[in-house]
């Protein structure tokens, strides 16, 4: 997609296709996501059942290392593990050992040692789970939960999860994405997903100074105007303004922005009258979004939080599934070489 | 050979099978979950032979498969689907092949994350021997302990059911 992203996939694929670790969207084609979808449509069905629990990765160890904060996404990546039957660390590495000097190095080859099997990473820098997946020792899986402004592809997934039980399909779909694409990870990850599913149109609703530059390169049409961006929308998602990241004078006023840019019912109404209504959370009300629609009838929004448990079961279970059946490759071979 | 696997004969001796069964435990309002996916397409005919109204309940048991740390995940996993509570039901559980009994044990580790059965009943369409658990079906259509090593028995349906063997690992 992007030019100078160079395929991830010698990391992300066993050499017969299967995940084995979970770091970006880039590279990975309609089949894999769709796999991935239909997998946690089972996982679903599980979260329905009286033991919400699976014993497919009992005995692992998975551990969260989470060098940003993060309450949804933590806790939902620290459930599906549990479904799993899998034990979970948690480290808020903030408070922790970097905190007193460790060099991220030093920090997961002491978690190594305590056999641990898949490590869920969240950091503000682009690219640390990458680097932790190619430092990493073979068979422990690396699944990224979100790394600077370079992607969230598990949030992604969820929101296409969401989309297709909605919708039931992808073709024919007019999607946007409303809002700070600037500083989304989300965003990214979402425009690339939405494009290799098949969606007829991806549009980004923003203000010129909340866009990348070249940001139709990701695979999008740009529209600056709120009312005409709404016109036939299958799907809008809003996405949250990220304050905190907010540098230098981006915006004229939050206020403005909502006028601008919020989601009320008005401007729902111009969109096709079954458009669904998306956000990420934490929701901003009254700055990117009015109470009333994200409570209202076209809202999706808590589903998406569902969705999120049920789509991080599958890429771990897959993650974990390739990286032991990669292991077994591994062995046979060995015993081969030695016969 | 495709004498001996007439499908209509085998289910007509799985049916009169269960009806003892039942009748002898007195079991009089059994439900009926078949292991995907010739489970599933038995489940529906031995339903309407043996006249049970409840739907049937339909198991995909890859998540509870004991080689998934060998190859993986199935990547075809379907949803399971019980649509009754299985707290104190009997229950006949229903796959086409027996071979090992890791599917059944599988099953049966899944049927009870819903709740608790009164009783499972097993029926099998087939049974090919070569068990590694102690694990035996209560009715069996026909055993089939005579195939060769790379001899495979795969029920085709569902319209219509027939049953094919396939040679295998040549």
């Amino acid at each position: 997609m992007t030019a100078n992203d160079p395929s991830p996939n010698h990391l992300q694929l066993t050499r017969d296709g299967q995940l084995r670790h979970f770091l970006t969207l880039d590279g990975l084609g309609q089949p894999l996501l769709t796999d991935i979808l239909d997998t946690a449509d089972s996982f679903i069905e599980v979260g329905e059942r009286s033991i919400k629990k699976v014993p497919l990765l009992r005995g692992r160890t998975v551990v969260n290392l989470f060098f940003e904060s993060s309450t949804r996404t933590r806790s939902t990546f620290e459930l599906a593990a549990k479904r799993l039957s899998a034990d979970v660390l948690n480290l808020d590495i903030s408070t922790s050992a970097t905190s007193k000097g460790e060099s991220l190095s030093d920090t997961l080859l002491n978690l190594e040692a305590m056999a641990s099997d898949m490590f869920v990473v969240r950091h503000s820098q682009s690219g640390a789970p990458h680097f932790i997946a190619e430092s990493v020792t073979p068979g422990v899986a690396i699944i990224n939960a979100g790394d600077g402004r370079h992607a969230h592809p598990t949030q992604a997934m969820l929101d296409m999860l969401t989309i297709r039980q909605h919708k039931g399909r992808f073709e024919g779909l007019k999607v946007a994405i409303v809002g700070d694409v600037l500083h989304s990870r989300v965003a990214r990850s979402q425009i690339r997903a939405l494009n290799v599913l098949g969606a007829e149109e991806v549009r980004v609703i923003a203000p010129g100074t909340l866009l990348p530059r070249d940001v139709e390169d990701l695979g999008c049409t740009v529209e600056y105007d709120m009312a005409r961006g709404m016109k036939d929308l299958d799907v809008v998602i809003m996405l949250r303004l990220q304050k905190e990241r907010m540098e230098g004078a981006l915006l004229p006023s939050e206020r403005e922005f909502y006028r601008l840019y919020g989601l009320n019912q008005e401007k729902l109404g111009l969109a096709k009258p079954d458009c669904i209504v998306m956000h990420p959370g934490p929701i901003n009300r009254g700055v990117e979004i009015e109470s009333a629609v994200a409570d209202g009838p076209q809202s999706v929004i808590l589903n998406q939080v569902t969705n999120g448990i049920a789509i991080r079961m599958a890429v771990m279970s897959m993650a974990m599934g390739g990286q032991m059946a990669e292991r077994q490759q591994r062995q046979q071979e060995q015993q081969e070489g030695r016969a | 050979m495709t004498a001996l696997l007439d499908i209509d004969q085998l289910l007509d001796t799985l049916e009169s099978g269960l009806r003892q069964i039942l009748q002898a435990r007195g079991v009089d309002d059994p439900v009926l979950i078949g292991i995907r996916t010739g489970g599933v397409w038995l489940a529906d005919v031995l339903g309407k032979r043996l006249g049970i109204a409840q739907p049937f309940g339909e198991l995909d048991i890859s998540f509870y498969r004991d080689d998934f740390s060998r190859i993986g995940l199935n990547p075809r996993v379907m949803p399971s689907s019980l649509p009754f509570d299985t707290e104190g039901r009997d229950i006949i559980l229903i796959d086409d092949v027996i071979m090992s009994g890791r599917t059944i044990r599988a099953a049966m580790n899944e049927i009870f994350d819903y709740g608790r059965p009164a009783s499972i009943i097993l029926a099998t369409l087939i049974d090919m021997g070569a068990r590694e658990l102690p694990i035996q079906p209560d009715v069996v259509g026909r055993a089939l302990l005579t195939l060769e090593a790379h001899q495979r028995v795969k029920l085709r349906g569902p319209e219509p059911l027939r049953i094919e063997v396939q040679e295998s690992g040549q």
